[in-house]
This record gives structure tokens, C-alpha cells and sequence, in this order.
């Protein structure tokens, strides 16, 4: 599939093909909608099921059964009729639905009647010393090549953080015959009081169940250690773990501490965000079909809010849903009330984990030479600084220091300089806000820029 | 509830509401600035920093050579050099005939007594901006001209307002204007000002205010759009621009390369929003790709728009109103009002103060609209 062999318009552009991209595409493409779904990586499945049609890692316990539920998604997309198109990386979306897409270096401008947001979560930024040194890589990072080239940590590997997915990464490393040295736990203990009164809930989630399994496979083979700081050092590489309870020889560490929305597309098309207290993140706000303050605008999936794969899928479905009515109202469509109620079911016991594995502030908000921005250097000494002198928000920061202004568009520095200016002027991430993100979302070279068509008005002008 | 009292009421808190509120300060008189958003937020703070005599309109050219004399020492008036450096500005002729269009201007120029325009032929191009193609023949250059940051220098006026003595008030919106006796009446969301003089330096939203006063101006709201690529080696010591096909092209010192030239996104000035036309984006890159093919595989890290006033002749409303006494403008800067923030400033605190102005503004007066 090349740019140049994409229609001018579709009536529903889907864009990424994790759970709930790959749930949206299908479902309206069976009900009769054209849809075309854009996905960067080289294959479908979006991180949680990464390499789902090509894992090198066929032995099925290692990844779980969780891992190759995915599978069937990714069949019943591609049996579905939506065109599936991977290697497309969306770079820019804007309220009147126009998307910028670049397939192998070529860029076209399409046009949606109905585009589904389906970017899903990233890692939130781990902002310790030393987390930008060679062998320092986030837990996330360490399990894609894991499912998509079936590598394993090399060396003494050490893994710090909080939240589920850093137990599973554990567990799918030692069931591949991989080792880990040590795991530091940042999880606070008070946590605990916030978490207790979702107990119940928990307790009825599928979640329970398995996490208490996978708690004990991994504490059964590796020394787990509670602590409160967490800092990298070495000399141009990661040598040591230094924490509050010791220093340990390490080669690698694996930092992770939860996900979250990645949000820069819905931003960037203008749709309104809200912070959420208890995942501490923004979020986009959404009506109960997903549908953004954009008209004909929805998000799907985790970068609606965490609640994780399965929920994506539903949360997938019920954006098409209200799609597809908006679109040829006589199709025959799934009842959204069932899709609701599994959704309510997968989403039981995600307050109970949110509250458990909050990260802790000072995980959060780093002092003094620890870098916040990693591609404009800027550390939390320099943002706290601006802030006390009357810098209020993350845009003039980004004036004063640049940070937020490099390659990664402010992923990896955004939540923490928020929080770090509202903490040092007694505000709220809320009233702070968050960058205001402009397209390119995705970075494109000059030469891709320069591939769009020309357009008529500007071929007249020329010719004139 | 009382209202407040001042000298001066400026509104508007771009670099040209600041450098007014600081020259008016520097007077010793004391003026309250009322912004809606925060200082710099629009065209002020994010525009393309050229700091530009280069191609200007006639009636312009005072103004902006005693601008260049503020900028070349602007750290003595606000007590940070803004990022200001000179390396000149360019101004690329793609063809003979665009060349002898710009020995016609530098002719023209002399004999108005102006001499820092200067013709140059493809050997100094070539000295001055070697990575440019080779079919263009020559050009002009403006060589004291340069770029500045522009939120830093919105910012920088801002704070040396205040030391001297002008309060700023942002997150504020003027609501309404009257006369009162001598006085104005200033009504904003957080109250009204009173003082005997007031200065609409509000950019986009100014021709708000003129009507108010009675005297329309046909305004455009206009939003020019800027991308900016990753680093990339230095290549490029001036500021670069095109009058043919649009465009204006600059390396900053951390190898980011800014480029611009008055394509225009589409502005919600209600809603301080703008959305971008990436048809015309790709333009300026197809622009660029033609003149520096070493610019070709360098990355496009973002790109923005400003939002601000285009008058229909394309230059400022500087001057006295026509209908209310007491009451100055300073708006319509037209995409390139940026390089002349600091002495507009001057001339405004002088008109405000003394009702003269020794630099001649003639040509730029709101009376050019009336009917």
C-alpha cells in the first residue's frame, strides 16, 4: 500500500491498530462502513499485542494467554473488509476531520467523515537521576523487543517501578529462562488506604485472580524490595542501582511506573482535556459513545483513560457503533447496551489498582539536576526555578526553556512539568494545564512534506 | 466598587503594548496594561523573530531604522539582550528580472536619503548564504538587520515596564470604553480603569475598540503560519527571505531552522485558536526543497501559527484617534510589526505625552480609513 493508492476520502478513519482501533475497523467495515485503518508500527496489535501475527515467541505460556487474545482481533479485522494499512504514520488531524498520513515517505492529506482516535497509552515519565544514561530503558520498551523480536535482557537486569504491567513483564521474562537480579518496588505503602475501599470490587475482577498469581510467580524467584528513591548511576553507562536501601551492580535497568493517554493527536485536533486526580493524567473528555468536543471526532481505547486491552476493544466498538449510525443509519448493528455492560465489567477493579499503584509524588516530580526534558536538557531545578519566578504554565515555560520543544513533542517531559509548576506555585495540574500541542504530531522530513499533491488553486497560480 | 486610576490605559499586552507601557513609564507616567490572555501569548510571542528593515514600505522606513537603533543596544533599555544577534537579512532575487525589480527599489531608496538597502550580485550571495541554489543571480541585503527571540523580548519589556512602574493586569479582558469629562472609562472583566489617556494596541482584536470610538477600520484577522525543523548543522548565518514565492528562512543558534514567509492558517480569534493548511505548508517545504537541497532529509518538528491584524495596505494604524481625544493607536502591524515593537513604543509615549512626535508616522494615521 502506497500514499499516492489512497482514496481522497473515507467515511471512517481509524487510527491505530491496537485493541480498540483494530475492534472499531472491524465492526464498521462489516457493517457496510468504508473504513481504512492507519497503524505506524509494521504490523497490527499496538503494544499490548505487539507482533501478534509475527512473534518469533510461538511458545504460548511465555507471552499468555492475555497476549493471544489479540489474535483473534487482528483476524476478524483483516476478515472484516477495512483496508489495513501498516507503516502509516498519522502526523496530523484537525477539526475539520482532514488527516495527515506518510506511508514510505510520502505524505497525503484525507479526507474523514468520522475518525476514531485509537492511539492508545504510553509510559508515564520516570524522571529519576540518571534515567537518561545508556542502559536505563523504560519496562515497556524491554517487552517490545521482547514480542516483536523475542530478545531478552542481557546481563544483571534490574527493574524498579510500580504497576501491573511491570509484574507481567517480570513474569513473561522469567518464563523465557531470562533473569532479574532484583525488583525495587516504588509502590508507597500508604497507597494501600486510598486502594482499601475498592477492595470489593477488585476482588470481583478478573484482575484479582491473576494478579495474585503473577505476584507469586515472580516473588517465588526473585528478591522483591520495597524502596523510596531510585537513582541510576555510572560513568556513560548504567553501572549502578543506587536506592534508599542500598546500592546493587546493574547492567540494565527497567524503569516503568503505569501508562498513560497519550493524548497528542486529540490535542493537537482540539478536542478538550480534563485532568484525572486518580490516574494523574489528562485525559480527553468524552460522551458515553467516546465522542471528543470534536464533532465526528472519537477516542477509543487507553487513550481515553486507562482501564487496559480488553476495555479498549469494547470501548473500540461502542465508538464504531455510534459512527456507523451516524453514517448509514439502516446498518444492522451489535446492540451498544451489551458492549456497555461487558465494558462496565472490564472496567471493575481498575479504581482499586489505580489507587495501589499510584507513583509516588517524589517519583514525579524530581529536584535539582535530574533531567525533566531529555531532548532540550532541561532539569527540574531550571522549571522549578521559572516557576517560582512567575512562569504559569507548560507554554511559557516552553518559551523560557525550551522544553517541551524537541523531537518527542513533549511525551516524555509533559505531565512532569505541569505538575512541577503547579506544585511550585500551589496550583493544580488542572488549572496548569498541559502543552498546547501542534502538528506534526509525528515528526516528517521536509522531503515527505514537500511529496503532498499540489493543489489545483496552486497549479493555477503556477501556470498563470 | 471604585474604579482605578491611572495615566494611561494601554490595551494589549504584544511586544507593542509593553514597549508603550515601559516608554510611558520611562516618561514617568504611570500606565496600567490590561491583557486578555498573557503578554506574548498571540503574534508577539511566537512570531518568526526577524529583525528586519529589509523591503519595507516607505512609510515604514523611519520607524523602523530608529527601531534598529533600540535593538542594537536593547539590553541597556530592558536589561537582557532578547536573543538579539545581526547577521542580516537577504532578500533572494530567483530571476534578472526580480533582480532588476530590486535596482529599482535601492535607486528609489537613495534618493529618499536611505542607504541600508544594498544591491548585491551572485558572488556576494554566494559569500553571504553559500547553501543557496545556484540559479538565483543576486539579491539585497540589509546588513544590520538580524532575528531576536520573540517571546523572551515580549517578556523582557514586559518585566522593565514593570520595574519603571506600569502595572501589568493579565488574564483581563476590556469589555468597554466611555468618556467621562476628561477621563476615560475603561471597563474590564475585573473592573473599571479610569485615566485621561488610552492606547488600543490590541493587535487582532483592535478594530473591537475602534468601532467602539466610532471609527472602523476593515481589519483582517490573519494568522501566518511557521514550522520549525529538528537541529541540523549550521549552514546559514542570515536571515533569508523570497518576495516572489513566499518565504522566510532562518537558522537559530541551536541549528533549528525556522521557516516561514506569510502562508496563513486559518484564525478563531474567539477562540485563540488556529487551524493549519497543510497544503501551504508543503508549499513553503517544496520552496525550501528547490533552494537548499541540504535542507531536503531534515525533520519538520512542528508548526504554528500566530494569530494578528493585516490592514488592507498592508501597513500599521500609528497615530492620534480621529473621533476621541485622548485615545492613541498602535494595531494593523501586518506580519511584520515584530522588529518595530521598541520604537513604536517610543513614538506612542511621546504622542501620549506631548501630543507630538518628532519621527514622522505620516502615512500610517486611522483618518487613510474614514469614508
Amino acid at each position: 500500500m502506497n500514499a499516492v493508492d489512497l482514496a481522497p476520502s473515507y467515511d471512517l478513519v481509524v487510527i491505530g491498530g491496537g485493541p480498540a482501533g483494530l475492534a472499531a475497523a472491524s465492526l464498521a467495515a462489516r457493517a457496510g462502513v468504508t473504513t481504512v485503518l492507519f497503524d505506524e508500527n509494521p504490523g497490527v496489535g499496538g503494544q499490548i499485542y505487539r507482533g501478534i501475527t509475527s512473534t518469533p515467541v510461538i511458545n504460548r505460556s511465555i507471552l499468555g494467554e492475555d497476549y493471544w487474545a489479540g489474535e483473534a482481533l487482528a483476524n476478524e479485522a483483516k476478515a472484516s473488509g477495512a483496508l489495513i494499512v501498516n507503516g502509516a504514520t498519522v502526523w496530523s488531524l484537525d477539526p475539520e476531520r482532514i488527516v495527515g498520513v506518510s506511508i514510505a515517505g510520502k505524505a497525503r492529506m484525507i479526507e474523514a467523515r468520522r475518525v476514531i482516535i485509537a492511539t492508545g497509552s504510553q509510559e508515564r515519565p520516570f524522571p529519576i537521576p540518571g534515567w537518561t544514561l545508556p542502559g536505563v530503558m523504560t519496562a515497556g520498551a524491554a517487552q517490545t523487543v521482547l514480542k516483536a523480536q523475542g530478545l531478552l535482557p542481557d546481563g544483571r537486569t534490574v527493574m524498579a517501578g510500580t504497576g501491573p504491567l511491570m509484574w507481567l513483564l517480570a513474569a513473561q521474562i522469567l518464563r523465557a529462562g531470562g533473569r532479574l537480579e532484583a525488583i525495587l518496588d516504588t509502590t508507597p505503602r500508604r497507597n494501600l488506604l486510598r486502594a482499601a475501599p475498592h477492595l470489593p470490587d477488585f476482588m470481583l475482577s478478573p484482575y484479582f485472580a491473576k494478579g495474585l498469581a503473577l505476584l507469586r510467580e515472580v516473588k517465588a524467584k526473585v528478591p522483591v524490595r520495597r524502596v523510596a528513591s531510585v537513582a541510576a548511576a555510572g560513568d556513560g553507562k548504567l553501572s549502578e542501582v543506587v536506592s534508599d536501601r542500598g546500592r546493587m551492580p546493574a547492567d540494565l535497568l527497567l524503569l516503568h511506573q503505569g501508562v498513560v493517554p497519550n493524548v497528542n493527536l486529540a490535542l493537537a485536533a482540539g478536542a478538550t482535556h480534563e485532568w484525572n486526580e486518580r490516574q494523574l493524567c489528562f485525559q480527553p473528555v468524552l460522551d458515553q459513545d467516546f465522542s471528543s468536543s470534536v464533532p465526528g471526532i472519537a477516542v477509543a481505547g487507553d487513550g481515553a483513560g486507562i482501564a487496559g486491552g480488553t476495555a479498549a476493544a469494547e470501548r473500540g466498538r461502542l465508538a464504531a457503533i455510534a459512527a456507523v449510525r451516524a453514517l448509514r443509519p439502516e446498518a444492522r448493528l451489535p446492540d451498544p447496551q451489551s458492549v456497555r455492560q461487558r465494558l462496565q465489567r472490564e472496567e471493575m477493579g481498575r479504581a482499586f489498582l489505580d489507587w495501589l499503584n499510584r507513583p509516588a509524588d517524589s517519583f514525579r516530580q524530581p529536584e535539582g539536576e535530574t533531567l525533566v526534558c531529555r531532548c532540550e536538557e532541561v532539569t527540574a531545578a531550571q522549571v522549578r526555578a521559572t516557576a517560582d519566578m512567575g512562569c504559569e504554565g507548560p507554554n511559557q515555560m516552553k518559551a523560557f526553556l525550551r522544553c517541551g520543544m524537541g523531537p518527542c513533542q513533549g511525551r516524555l517531559c509533559g505531565l512532569t512539568v505541569t505538575e512541577l509548576i503547579a506544585t511550585q506555585r500551589k496550583s493544580t495540574p488542572a488549572a496548569v494545564g498541559y502543552y498546547r500541542l501542534r502538528p506534526p504530531v509525528k515528526p516528517i522530513t521536509l522531503a515527505e512534506l514537500a511529496s503532498l499533491p499540489i493543489s489545483e488553486a496552486e497549479r493555477k497560480a503556477v501556470e498563470r | 466598587m471604585s474604579a482605578r486610576t491611572a495615566d494611561v490605559v494601554v490595551i494589549g499586552g504584544g511586544l507593542h503594548g509593553c514597549s508603550t507601557a515601559l516608554h510611558l513609564a520611562l516618561r514617568g507616567l504611570k500606565p496600567i496594561l490590561v491583557e486578555k490572555d498573557y503578554a506574548g501569548r498571540h503574534a508577539s510571542g511566537v512570531n518568526a523573530g526577524g529583525v528586519r528593515q529589509l523591503a519595507r514600505h516607505i512609510a515604514e522606513i523611519p520607524l523602523s531604522i530608529a527601531s534598529m537603533a533600540i535593538w542594537e543596544n536593547v539590553e541597556e533599555l530592558v536589561g537582557d539582550d532578547c536573543g538579539f544577534s545581526s547577521h542580516g537579512t537577504v532578500l533572494v532575487a530567483e530571476s534578472e528580472q526580480e533582480l532588476a525589480g530590486f535596482r529599482a527599489r535601492v535607486d528609489d531608496l537613495r534618493l529618499r536619503g536611505f542607504s541600508h538597502e544594498e544591491l548585491i550580485d551572485h558572488t556576494e550571495l554566494k559569500r553571504l548564504v553559500p547553501a543557496v541554489s545556484d540559479h538565483c543571480p543576486g539579491g539585497l541585503v540589509s546588513r544590520r538587520d538580524g532575528a531576536a527571540d520573540p517571546f523572551r523580548t515580549t517578556q523582557a519589556f514586559r518585566r522593565r515596564a514593570v520595574e519603571r512602574g506600569a502595572e501589568v493586569i493579565e488574564g483581563v479582558r476590556v469589555t468597554g470604553l466611555a468618556r467621562n469629562g476628561s477621563v476615560w472609562k475603561v471597563e474590564t472583566s475585573d473592573g473599571p480603569i479610569e485615566a485621561p489617556k488610552v492606547v488600543n494596541a490590541a493587535g487582532a482584536w483592535a478594530d473591537r475598540i475602534a468601532a467602539q470610538l466610532g471609527e472602523p477600520v476593515p481589519l483582517e484577522v490573519i494568522a501566518p503560519m511557521l514550522m520549525v525543523s529538528s537541529r541540523v548543522p549550521a549552514f546559514i548565518d542570515p536571515v533569508v527571505i523570497l518576495r516572489g514565492r513566499k518565504l522566510s528562512f532562518k537558522q537559530l543558534a541551536n541549528g533549528t531552522v525556522v521557516i516561514g514567509g506569510g502562508h496563513l492558517a486559518v484564525p478563531y480569534r474567539d477562540e485563540n485558536r488556529t487551524v493549519l493548511d497543510w497544503a501551504k505548508l508543503a508549499t513553503s517545504a517544496r520552496t525550501v526543497w528547490e533552494l537548499f537541497p541540504a535542507m531536503r532529509e531534515a525533520t519538520i518538528v512542528r508548526a504554528w501559527a500566530g494569530i494578528e491584524a493585516r490592514m488592507p495596505d498592508e501597513i500599521p494604524v500609528v497615530g492620534p484617534s480621529r473621533t476621541s481625544e485622548g485615545v492613541f493607536h498602535q494595531f494593523g502591524f501586518s506580519a511584520h510589526g515584530f522588529q518595530l515593537g521598541p520604537a513604536t513604543g517610543a513614538v506612542m509615549a511621546e504622542l501620549v505625552a506631548t501630543g507630538n512626535t518628532n519621527l514622522p508616522i505620516d502615512g500610517l494615521g486611522i483618518e487613510r480609513f474614514s469614508t
